[in-house]
């Protein structure tokens, strides 16, 4: 039997960490520690969605009233744009893979660290340039004005900055496709002996899909938009129609990228709540094999409908028709991953902490954000509601109602493994209620507008939504606080909170198998694997206050004490 | 201001039967999720949106139930661990998996078959061609007759024949249910076929550039086509041509001039007839009518101040070839009202006919002050259409010019 003080060696609090092991800004901005990139990636995001969040609610403020009292048209048109791009771009695509999946993916695997670790700082760097370029665009005084989209030709013809922000969407493709190339080598090459594919945790299935579709489709979206450049500053004649181009081929490139780009979006959202609900009802997932293909399969189909953001763009009716079929069949394998949460709550012992909010809260708004995808999928009901607020209200259920709060989930999940402190549990439960409250204020009640014709993008509207555009304003200032007192409760946390010893959660797969915060080598000791979801193996250490592995606390075992000898 | 008060008071179609006052259409006409219904397959989209909307409420239901109702059972307690139980069941997961199936395979059917109804032209349809522009719209009638607005006959079918001279826009009109973009560089179509009398909301809906949220009209659906062509024929004879300039001005440039003092995407133009212009290269220029023609044909040989730099492209595209002398005339006779009405005739003097012995334009008006009705007429403005009236007379019949619009676009 290991005894107390090795215990608290190995899975205590530590004082000395990967955080402080090395001292002074160089060590920062020089580190190929995959923890310290993963934190300053969070660092990043954060800061790119905070910004974001800042444009969003100042264009909610402009829609209080009809006449685009605030804003003029032009600076509306930039904020909305803007909005997107930030938030795409620099927020959504890296926010789990890069920020969450860098700390945790190679801790997962029982790896000292991710494959290229010098790849993973560039990208790192990749992401600081191409935020740079895009935010260029707004400090440069030319803005942007062509929606995130950048449909041609009115992004052609705008004098606004597209080429710097095209430009930084670009490096920031680089970015995502570094970190997509690194995960999948990473996961294929360095697994912990014994730890076949199907004793990896859901969150690294669904890190590894999205690898994937970074590695296939970001290629495209960077040649998309060089040629954009090209058109806009030669007219090499390919998208504008005045050069004899075709602006329709412009809209297949791109959504041939952006829609398999919903799905990086959404899928480390999916993993990251597989892990939450397990962890915190304590019960093995229920359909493992099932969750783990339904990743794979959703990222494989999600290469093969992107014309349905197309169908009144007069594309012929049979293509039309079979993007139509293809879309439900992606509705399958996401309806039934709902159902297997479900399942796995059953006979549980459900933990309503922060993270577990989150979770729950994942799941009511991802099930209203999938549901309403019925009625963009099905061609009658699209023609009229696509371009409406019914569009923009089902994406931001998916997007910010699903994947948002999986970050906070995440994110609250990680924290005392990230720092070592834990954070108010009331507050954070409250920050969940006031963005759950206000997220369903802000959005709702642009299902009804988009149905009764409002269509997106207006500065200004017909005044009978105005009712609609004040309680998603209302809401929209909610979601705002919501979000602060999120971020608020974690900062504070990191700092103030209560010291926390290595598994305060009793979570079963190998990240937990450290000291909180992790050693810089990640694990003292060779970890032992377990299933990832085999809670039993973990055992309450009354001392230390957290969860141990069973070998800890059983006589006659004895843990190798040397560090993983994985090198690099 | 209700967007419909203005857009119908400008071609005097409140007497049309069923056209809902200003006041009535600010409340929101229709059910709860959807303005009224006004087109042959409104219905059938309406159906299957709450046939979706119950089936996905049900689902929905079910699973919060299902969460909630797990959250409180089995919450955690003190000393009371999780349960085992399977992880696995073959056949729970087929019977999930296959039910949703099988209702989404009958959701794809309903909604392609909608889509088919609404993608198929209609037999006899009437031709009518749209053109939209930052930040127009357009609409052409078979008799050659142009508007602004979109006038149809209740029950009669519509195939529009769209293009864009610039970017994408999308003609949306929600009580029809029905949505297509225009793309430029080639023609798109829309069908339709309205059943009720009324007036509609029109709107693009594909982002277009700074003034998208202001390319709003409407579909106005008249009870027959005498009321129609009541509405939509202009004599530009009939009218002093200050209103024959108002209406262009509506039907070509009111996307981006206001007449107001509002700046649009290009300066407002109530006040400036007269003034001395900054232009971007620091000179000015006096608006007269030289420079107005300069601008509407050679939109990019100067900038105004604050509209991009000299040498930029503007904004604004030339309407060489899309206006006559003689419509240009009327836009300056327009220009010039608003800064001064008091030395125009008013909205309802009635022209006299062009006389019938062949002596053209000057016998049209006689010698009294106010009735400057042609540009040349006014002292100024000689040496802009001096010395062509016959043909301004001609031009401005009507019918020429939308005919010729037909003809390039059929070919």
């Amino acid at each position: 039997m290991a005894t107390a003080a090795e215990r608290k060696k190995l899975f205590g609090h530590a004082e000395n960490n990967y955080l402080n092991c090395t001292k002074g800004i160089r060590s920062w901005i020089f580190t190929l520690d995959h923890k310290r990139i993963g934190v300053m990636y969070l660092v990043g995001v954060t800061l790119a969605l905070l910004l974001a969040g800042v444009f969003a609610l100042i264009l909610r403020l402009n829609l209080w009233t009809n006449t685009s009292e605030l804003l003029t048209d032009a600076q509306y048109n930039q904020m909305f744009t803007l909005h997107g791009a930030v938030m795409v771009f620099a927020f959504i695509i890296p926010s789990i893979p890069a920020a969450l999946g860098n700390f945790v993916l190679p801790m997962m695997l029982g790896a000292k660290d991710v494959a290229f670790p010098r790849l993973n700082l560039c990208s790192f760097y990749l992401w600081i340039l191409g935020t740079g370029f895009l935010l260029w665009a707004i400090i440069s005084g030319k803005g942007l004005d062509t929606g995130w989209t950048f449909y041609t030709p009115y992004s052609i013809q705008t004098d606004t900055g597209v080429i710097y922000a095209t430009f930084g969407a670009f490096i920031l493709g680089f970015s995502s496709i570094f970190t997509g190339l690194n995960f999948l080598v990473t996961v294929n090459t360095m697994r912990i002996p014994g730890q076949g594919w199907f004793k990896m945790p859901l969150f690294l299935w669904g890190l590894y899909a999205t690898a994937i579709i970074q590695v296939l489709a970001t290629p495209v979206l960077g040649i998309t938009l060089l040629l954009l450049i090209a058109e806009k500053a030669m007219h090499i004649g390919i998208f504008d129609p005045k050069y004899g181009g075709d602006p329709v081929l412009f809209q297949h490139f791109f959504w041939f990228y952006s829609h398999p780009a919903v799905y990086i979006m959404i899928l480390p959202g999916m993993g990251v709540i597989s892990e939450l609900i397990a962890v915190y009802s304590r019960k093995k997932v229920f359909g493992y094999s099932f969750i783990a293909f339904s990743s794979v399969a959703i990222a494989l189909l999600g290469f093969l409908v992107w014309g349905h953001h197309m169908f009144t763009s007069g594309q012929s009716i049979v293509v039309t028709l079979i993007f139509s079929a293809i879309t439900f069949t992606v509705a399958i394998p996401s309806a039934v991953k709902v159902f297997n949460w479900l399942a796995t709550m059953y006979k549980g012992s459900i933990a309503l902490t922060t993270p577990m909010c989150y979770a729950l809260s994942f799941i009511f708004l991802f099930g209203i954000g999938g549901l309403t995808g019925l009625f963009l999928g099905a061609l009658s009901t699209d023609i009229h509601l696509h371009d409406t607020y019914f569009v923009v209200a089902h994406f931001h259920f998916v997007m910010v109602g699903g994947t948002l709060t999986a970050v906070f989930g995440g994110v609250y999940h990680w924290w005392p493994k990230m720092f070592g402190r834990m954070y108010n549990d009331n507050l954070g439960r409250l920050s969940c209620f006031l963005v759950f409250m206000g997220f369903n204020l802000t959005f709702f009640p642009q299902f009804v507008m988009g149905a009764r014709g409002m269509p997106r993008r207006y500065a200004s509207y017909d005044p009978e939504f105005t009712i609609f555009h004040q309680w998603s304003t209302a809401g929209a200032m909610v979601l705002g606080i919501g979000i602060v007192l999120g971020f608020g409760v974690l900062v504070y946390a990191a700092f103030k909170g209560p010291k926390v010893a290595g598994n305060p959660f009793g979570a079963a797969s190998l990240e937990w198998q450290s000291s909180s915060p992790p050693d810089f080598h990640n694990f003292i000791h060779q970890p032992i694997l377990h299933d990832p979801y085999d809670f039993e193996s973990m055992i309450y250490d009354e001392e230390l206050d957290t969860y141990v592995p069973k070998e800890f606390m059983e006589p006659d075992k004895q843990p190798a004490t040397e560090p993983e000898p994985q090198t690099h | 201001m209700n967007l419909l008060t203005p857009l119908l008071a400008q071609n005097n179609i409140q007497d049309v039967d069923g056209i809902p006052t200003p006041e009535s259409s600010i409340e929101h006409v229709g059910s709860y999720w959807f303005p009224e219904q006004a087109s042959t397959f409104a219905g059938d989209i309406d159906f299957l949106y709450m046939a979706i909307l119950w089936i996905s409420t049900l689902f929905f239901v079910v699973i919060i139930g299902v969460m909630v109702y797990f959250m409180f059972k089995y919450r955690r307690r003190e000393g009371v661990g999780s349960e085992p139980s399977s992880s696995h069941n073959t056949a729970l997961e087929i019977f999930w998996s296959v039910i949703p199936s099988i209702i989404l395979v009958w959701i794809f059917y309903a909604g392609a078959k909608g889509f088919f109804e609404m993608r198929v032209p209609f037999d006899d349809a009437e031709e009518i061609y749209v053109t939209a522009n930052q930040f127009n719209w357009k609409f052409v009638y078979p008799d050659g007759d142009v508007s602004k607005e979109l006038h149809i006959v209740v029950n009669r079918p519509v195939k529009l024949v769209m293009q864009s001279d610039d970017v994408l826009h999308a003609m949306f009109i929600p009580a029809f249910r029905q949505k297509n973009d225009i793309v430029p560089g080639r023609y798109t179509y829309a069908y339709m076929r309205p059943t009720k009398v009324g007036a509609y909301r029109l709107a693009c809906a594909e982002y277009c550039g700074e003034g998208h949220s202001r390319m709003r009209t409407v579909c106005v659906v008249h009870k027959d086509e005498a009321d129609r062509k009541n509405t939509t024929q202009w004599e530009n004879e009939k009218h002093p041509g200050w209103v024959n300039g108002e209406r262009l001005f509506q039907i070509n440039c009111s996307g981006c001039h206001s007449i107001d003092g509002t700046v649009k995407t290009g300066p407002a133009i109530n006040t400036i007839w007269g003034t001395d212009e900054r232009l971007s290269n620091g000179s000015t220029v006096k608006v007269d009518e030289n420079y107005i023609r300069e601008s509407i044909l050679e939109p990019s040989k100067t900038l105004v101040e604050g509209y991009g730099a000299t040498g930029t492209l503007s904004k604004m595209p030339s309407f060489q070839g899309k206006l006559s002398d003689a419509e240009i005339g009327y836009l300056i006779d327009y220009i010039r009202y608003l800064k001064d009405p008091s030395k125009f005739p008013d909205r309802d003097t009635l022209v006299q006919p062009p006389a019938a012995d062949g002596t053209g334009a000057t016998s049209t008006v006689p010698a009294d002050p106010p009735a400057d009705t042609k540009p040349a007429d006014s002292q100024p403005a000689e040496n802009t259409t001096d010395g062509d009236p016959p043909q301004d007379d001609q031009a401005s019949d009507g019918s020429t010019d939308p005919k010729t619009d037909n003809q390039d676009q059929e070919n």
